[in-house]
């Protein structure tokens, strides 16, 4: 059974005053595994947060279903077993970082001893262990991110959403995240994220899906949705080259060091094989291989600002 | 169930008691009580009226602010700040947040009637002047407070902020002056206008339920029952302001 499951989701919105509806969703399916890590990626405007609030309850679809662990995700008792990270988020200030977590945990009906002790557990977690008595106003918008991660961890949760979870922080603060986030799948738990920052997606999650005004473009493994066939290698080398290389194309020169381009393996064999005896030495042979950015800069090229405006825009953030 | 309705009732009281409106509104209901000695110095007799009079106008009014300004917030600053998402992605029925954030509220104000009314005894008390029957009066005063307050609920779960204030503030004036509707209905000649003002003066919250200042500070006999009528009044009217915001909350898009 998946975790969450949406089934051709068609969602609008209506701005005040106005009769014109702005589609945000237009036949979304999306399934979610157990025990994976999933990134939702694409532009500003995809839906990407949407679904995210469909997934949750916060918002309902015009047509379709949602459902979360197999029930109505309206419903409240599937939320049990689901930890929310929103985007940016905006916390109540007034608490200290213990208080906050405090009240989370009791929305669960955790006792007091369990809400210590996760309390305490996740302060650590999360390298806030010494800021736990603070006002979460006085807290750096990376301390929040970070506090807000630990208010989503607070029930265990089998399934946990995180809104993109990286935005604004520093790379260490990404890296806490990035280690988190595999911590919880290490777990055996479900991880669904949005994001923008493509490189953190191909490091870490086992699917991505990627939104373009609305629809699911594309959905699989990194290796499903990226050619991983090599289309040429560049091959550094260091010293004087006498003549011409038997194969490959100089791409640059500087001082004593090339780059080389090279078009198929049998060339790149050759070419390493005529190195042997020139003084020559080979730095790094490097395989140019298709990223997921180049996939989301291709799809999201496809969708042109000339569709955009003719589909109502997308005022969303996600 | 009740134990999330207390956790966002007790956090919806500690974000009250750490706002400093609340304080703000709270020294100026005790420095009116107060003014109200420096008052009686200005007028010839009838001091005890005025000390009285003044001392239950200024609870009224301190508490009936406190109603608004901070109701009005509840619900719409939590969905314009976007702290509501991390909560109602919990296990948690709308319903319950919206009764939590209203019984948050309701303690604010029990306490804040509290400190006020203790002030306006202690006050009465050192002049000689305590009569008991005004504790009767200002616990009415409270039930008023809490009708206002679910009326300020149910307008923050449909409107804005001003506008929510607005709205309550005008209930507040109109269901004080319910009477009149009253009136003008007797003095009507079509039974369709009539029967039009009766529709309206039951619709309308009839504030003046739990009005005994004059009673109270005149001396004048106060009805038998007029507490368990305000009571009941207060149950009925409240749990069906409470519903439909509840009814309007359920389904709102949280965008």
């Amino acid at each position: 059974m998946p975790v969450l499951e949406l089934l051709d989701i068609h969602k609008s919105y209506r701005s005040h005053l106005s009769i014109r509806k702005y589609w945000i969703l237009r036949g979304l399916s999306l399934s979610i595994r157990e025990g994976e890590i999933f990134g939702a990626i694409g532009t500003n405007g995809a839906g990407k947060t949407t679904t995210i609030k469909l997934a949750l309850g916060l918002i309902f679809p015009d047509a379709g279903v949602v459902r979360l662990f197999g029930e109505d995700a309206s419903k409240v008792e599937p939320r049990r077993r689901v930890g929310f990270l929103p985007e940016n988020p905006y916390l109540y200030d007034y608490l200290t970082g213990e208080e906050f977590l405090d009240f989370h945990a009791r929305l669960f009906g955790l006792d007091a001893s369990t809400r210590r002790r996760r309390v305490k557990d996740l302060l650590e977690r999360v390298g806030l262990a010494n800021r736990g008595d603070r006002q979460l106003r006085h807290y750096s918008k990376g301390m929040l991110q970070r506090i807000g991660l630990a208010q989503a961890l607070i029930n265990d949760p089998e399934f946990v959403v995180l809104d993109e979870p990286m935005s604004g922080l520093d790379p260490i603060g990404r890296r806490e995240v990035r280690d988190i986030i595999l911590d919880l799948k290490a777990r055996g738990r479900t991880v669904f994220f949005s994001t923008h920052i493509l490189s953190d997606t191909e490091m870490i999650c086992d699917r991505v899906g990627l939104l373009v005004k609305g629809s699911l473009k594309a959905v699989g493994t990194i290796d499903e949705l990226v050619s991983r066939e090599v289309p040429y290698w560049e091959v550094a080398l260091q010293g004087e080259v006498e003549g011409n290389l038997p194969c490959g194309r100089i791409v640059s020169r500087r001082e004593d060091r090339l780059l080389v381009r090279v078009d198929s393996q049998g060339d790149l064999r050759r070419l390493l094989a005529t190195l042997n005896g020139r003084g020559v030495t080979l730095l790094s042979v490097t395989p140019a291989r298709q990223s997921l950015e180049d996939l989301f800069i291709r799809e999201a090229r496809a969708a042109s600002p000339s569709a955009l405006r003719a589909d109502g825009g997308h005022a969303q953030s996600g | 169930m009740l134990s999330r309705v207390s956790a966002i009732a007790l956090n919806t009281f500690r974000e009250a008691i750490r706002q400093r409106i609340l304080y703000l509104l709270l020294v100026f209901g005790v420095a009116m009580i107060s003014f109200a000695q420096i008052l009686t110095f200005m007028t010839v007799g009838s001091e005890e009226k005025i000390i009285k009079d003044f001392g239950l106008a200024s609870i009224d009014v301190f508490g009936v602010l406190t109603s608004v300004f901070i109701g009005i917030g509840l619900v719409s600053r939590e969905i314009e700040r976007r702290t509501v998402y991390t909560i109602l992605a919990k296990p948690i029925h709308r319903f319950e947040f919206i009764l939590g954030k209203y019984a948050g509220l309701a303690l604010t104000l029990l306490v804040n009637t509290t400190v006020m009314t203790l002030w306006f005894f202690l006050v009465l008390l050192i002049k000689g002047m305590f009569d008991a029957r005004l504790g009767v009066a200002v616990l009415l005063l409270l039930f008023q407070f809490l009708l206002i307050t679910a009326l300020a609920v149910m307008f923050s779960c449909l409107s804005t902020p001003i506008l929510s204030s607005v709205m309550t503030l005008a209930l507040y004036v109109i269901g004080h002056l319910l009477w009149s509707l009253d009136l003008l209905s007797a003095r009507l000649s079509t039974e369709t206008g009539r029967m039009l003002c009766r529709v309206v003066y039951y619709l309308l919250p009839n504030l003046g339920n739990f009005d005994i200042k004059g009673e109270v500070v005149h001396g004048m006999a106060v009805a038998p029952g007029r507490l368990l009528w305000a009571a009941v009044y207060l149950m009925l009217y409240g749990s069906a302001v409470l519903w439909t915001a509840c009814a309007v909350f359920d389904r709102k898009e949280l965008q």
